[in-house]
């Protein structure tokens, strides 16, 4: 099969599995409803924007609990479904699996980019420290409210991942170059410093060290819409973008040296890179805390699949993740006690990755 | 941003000035100067080759080339572009780089690999121009590699490999290419294979430059050659002027005896050493410099010897030789005194008077590994009366006799002669022979001439002082078990360089 052919394939059927993946788990629960009765709650979710106020920030989907003055919406389905039923699909398990979706596609496409980016099967989304800066950021919002009254924990978690990522990047910049080598290890120790940021926050959050954990930890509790309308654009817009410059990233793969013998702008692709995918990362992990793992172990398994050509390699592992953190989401709400997702993608990637890394080649890109 | 030229190399650019030029470029890394005041210009549809030692700078010249890295000063245009400050969409369609070994561990399959080549060319958003399929496809197929296009990258040899990269290279159309060490890690049929794509790419007009580590593949494949040595381009110009045995003595540090190739006729090389590195002080260097030395003997290892002896005695002749043989040809180049025998001929009377002669006017001879055919024992006959003997054996007698008992006897009636030790000026000359000797003999792997030669060149002096038979290094009269034959004498450069 031609490779754009088999971009289509392979991303028909990671979006048929998405979609039957997203119609089990809002089955389950609970409360059990039938996935027929789930399909039809989910179809009368679907609105479209009535009225041509809207904002360009509102997308014209899933907006229906919380309206915005000024935008009318207009259901497009009108599927007879139990009023308990439709509030529990619609306004309670789907948008925590939306929300799932959104950072599992997002995650798991920027670790394909920083994997291949960094020629290095360790890299994570969070290599340059967006994580750290997130949670940095997240738990001063907790921990002391009153230093940050302006700003929602999303916000402030989002700022603190860009201004991390941006400061490791200036740190690691030298006359108009950027080795990646220096950025992996500037990395690293900004990560370890934040670490200890947030470890003397945790001692002085008094009580609330438990929320501030249980954030930490990854989680998705208590997801409204509100929460999927602010990951939902970056995640798209940034996966997007990054999907135009999968043939720049196969052409890194061979070097800096070589990339600029055949016509890439090394250091602008660099920074382009690095910026789209911590934007990415920080919206995800803004809203759900530090989720681990999703976007290291599904481009490994995408690339066992589909090979290392990113051109087939980042839309499929960020439909791959998105299956693959609504999976474990449900695991950890549905399953016999409510977790942190965090803990239940650490518990179920880490072993299966260690299969992987037994059963076959997961040793190098 | 689409730009999709379809014109070839050639066509899209004027034919009259230079693809290449280089005006008094300065490269550095650091602090540290890699090379400095070099100028050069590179024609279109050139086969330049970079030879030079290891350190030279090869490399650090072609990444000049791609813009790779800055000149400390000068400049590089390649057709008219500075190369070091452009876009790298613009270098990149300019020049072209088949890598010495890329870090291709991602398998990618081969026809990816080749797709590559055509980034420069292509829009971020469009799909891939039916021009952007017609030269992969030509690239494959001009390479050999499109029947197994669809394998991956890491799954084919390293020689498959290499002609992938020359694809992409080829795919990407630029009007120079860059060859950096491209045969350094093949064997040797596949270095011809490489090179010979090559040539065929500039007898289609395009422009290549390499750096060529092979000295004789280089000579043979290449336009021109630019030697680059002691951090400068030390030789610019035709193989054979470049490859001489004095450039390369200066540049390589080494003794060389070029030759030519009796097939292709170009240079070929062979080196002994380091030039110059006479240590041993024992035998005073001059007691040589005034003798005559006739050498009998054929073959390379003769020619090393020859071109030992050259630079240590005052005068060297040799014969009988076979014309066309590579000990003619070295006398021959060098201007020395060599009694030819016609080739494949037996050795005629005449030849036969021509070498007492000379053997007459010598201080000594050295018979250096003589196969004993019938021809030879008449000759030896006419050495028993002449200048002292000496022999450098690298096989043991018994495999070199080829006429029977009569001329073994002879052999050792020549090399068992007593001496005659007039003058302390004679003792001082044999003495320094034999070092040059042992220097040859020891500078090849494991032969019984250098054992032979071992045991008793330790103390010339002392020795010869003592028992004058015992000065004649002759090991077929005491022939070590260890002596086996077939060692080869010479050492490529290359050995010498992967040392």
């Amino acid at each position: 099969m031609s490779r754009p052919g088999r971009v289509g394939a392979w991303s028909l059927a990671l979006s048929v599995l998405l979609v039957a993946v997203i119609i089990g788990s809002a089955a389950l629960g609970p409360v059990r409803i039938d996935p027929l009765t789930v399909a039809k709650a989910m179809a009368n979710v679907l609105v479209v924007p009535w009225g041509f106020e809207w904002s360009a920030l509102t997308l014209p989907v899933l907006e229906r609990t919380v309206p915005h003055p000024g935008v009318g919406t207009r259901p497009v389905f009108g599927f007879d479904v139990p009023d308990t039923h439709q509030t529990i699909v619609g306004d309670v398990r789907l948008p925590r699996i939306a929300l799932a979706a959104t950072v599992g596609f997002g995650l798991a496409a920027a670790g394909t980019v920083m994997q291949g980016f960094f020629r290095n099967p360790l890299a994570d989304p969070s290599i340059i420290g967006v994580s750290s800066g997130a949670a940095a950021g997240a738990v001063a919002a907790i921990a002391f409210p009153a230093l940050i009254p302006f700003a929602s924990l999303h916000l402030s978690a989002f700022v603190g991942a860009i201004v991390t990522a941006f400061l490791v990047y200036a740190i690691a910049t030298e006359g108009g170059r950027t080795p990646v080598a220096t950025l992996l290890l500037a990395g690293v120790a900004v990560q370890a410093f934040l670490g200890a940021m947030i470890s003397y926050m945790l001692v002085h959050s008094g009580e609330n060290l438990r929320e501030a954990v249980i954030w930490m930890m990854g989680h998705l509790l208590g997801t409204n819409w509100g929460d999927v309308a602010f990951a939902l654009p970056f995640a798209l817009v940034g996966v997007a973008i990054l999907g135009t410059y999968t043939r720049d990233l196969n052409v890194l793969l061979l070097g800096e040296e070589e990339a600029h013998q055949l016509g890439v702008d090394v250091e602008r692709t660099k920074l382009l890179l690095l910026v789209l995918a911590s934007i990415v990362t920080a919206a995800g992990v803004a809203v759900a805390g530090v989720i681990g793992f999703v976007g290291l172990v599904v481009p490994h398994m995408m690339r066992l699949v589909v090979g290392p050509d990113h051109r087939i390699l980042l839309p499929t592992s960020a439909l791959a993740g998105a299956s693959f953190l609504v999976v474990t989401d449900t695991v950890a709400r549905a399953g016999p006690a409510e977790v942190p997702v965090g803990i239940v993608t650490a518990a179920l990637g880490a072993p299966f990755f260690l299969y992987l890394l037994k059963r076959r080649e997961v040793h190098s890109l | 941003m689409k730009d999709n030229d379809d014109a070839g190399p050639l066509e899209e650019s004027s034919p009259v000035s230079p693809i290449v030029t280089v005006s008094d470029l300065e490269l550095a890394y650091g602090p540290i100067p890699v090379l400095e005041d070099v100028s050069f210009a590179v024609d279109r549809g050139e086969f330049v080759g970079l030879v030079g030692p290891n350190g030279a700078g090869k490399t650090t010249l072609l990444r000049a080339l791609t813009g790779a890295i800055e000149p400390a000063t000068g400049g590089v245009r390649i057709d008219g572009t500075d190369i070091t400050n452009c876009r790298s969409r613009t270098s990149s369609r300019l020049v072209s780089v088949v890598p010495q070994d890329t870090s291709l561990s991602f398998s990618f399959d081969v026809r990816t690999v080749v797709e590559m080549g055509r980034h420069p060319h292509r829009s971020r958003f469009a799909p891939p121009s039916a021009v952007d399929r017609r030269h992969v496809r030509r690239a494959l197929e001009r390479t050999r590699t499109a029947q197994f296009a669809d394998r991956a990258i890491d799954a084919v040899s390293g020689g498959e490999r290499q002609r992938v990269l020359f694809a992409r290279a080829i795919a990407q159309d630029t009007p120079l290419m860059v060859l950096d060490e491209p045969t350094a890690s093949l064997d040797v049929n596949h270095r011809i294979e490489t090179l010979e794509l090559a040539r065929e790419l500039v007898d289609d007009g395009r422009t290549i430059v390499a750096a060529i580590h092979d000295l004789e593949l280089a000579a043979r494949y290449c336009d021109r050659l630019c030697l680059l040595a002691n951090g400068t381009l030390q030789a610019d110009g035709n193989p054979a002027d470049v490859v001489t045995a004095s450039t390369l003595a200066s540049a390589f540090d080494a003794e060389a005896v070029v030759g030519r190739n009796p097939v292709t006729g170009t240079p070929t090389v062979t080196a002994f050493g380091a030039a110059g590195d006479d240590e041993g002080d024992e035998p005073d260097e001059s007691a040589l410099a005034e003798a005559h030395v006739h050498i009998v003997g054929t073959g390379s290892f003769t020619t090393g010897l020859l071109a030992r002896l050259e630079g240590a005695a005052g005068r060297v002749s040799v014969g009988p030789a076979p014309e066309g043989g590579i000990v003619t040809e070295h006398a021959t180049r060098r201007g020395l005194e060599c009694v030819q025998t016609e080739a494949f001929g037996p050795v005629t009377a005449g030849d036969r008077t021509d070498v007492a002669s000379l053997c007459e006017a010598a201080d000594a001879v050295v018979l250096a590994d003589v196969t004993l055919t019938a021809g030879n024992q008449l000759l030896l006959e006419s050495l028993e009366s002449v200048a002292p003997v000496v022999a450098v054996d690298r096989r043991p007698l018994e495999e070199r006799l080829q006429a029977g008992d009569e001329a073994a006897a002879r052999y050792r009636a020549a090399v068992d002669r007593q001496v005659d030790q007039s003058g302390d000026g004679m003792v001082h000359m044999w003495a320094r022979l034999r070092q040059v000797l042992l220097e040859v003999s020891s500078e090849s792997p494991v032969g019984p001439a250098s054992g032979a030669l071992d045991s008793r060149g330790r103390e010339p002096a002392k020795r010869e002082a003592e028992t004058p038979s015992e000065k004649r290094a002759d090991p077929s009269t005491d022939d070590e078990p260890s002596s086996k034959a077939g060692t080869n004498p010479d050492r490529s450069l290359e050995q010498r360089q992967n040392d």
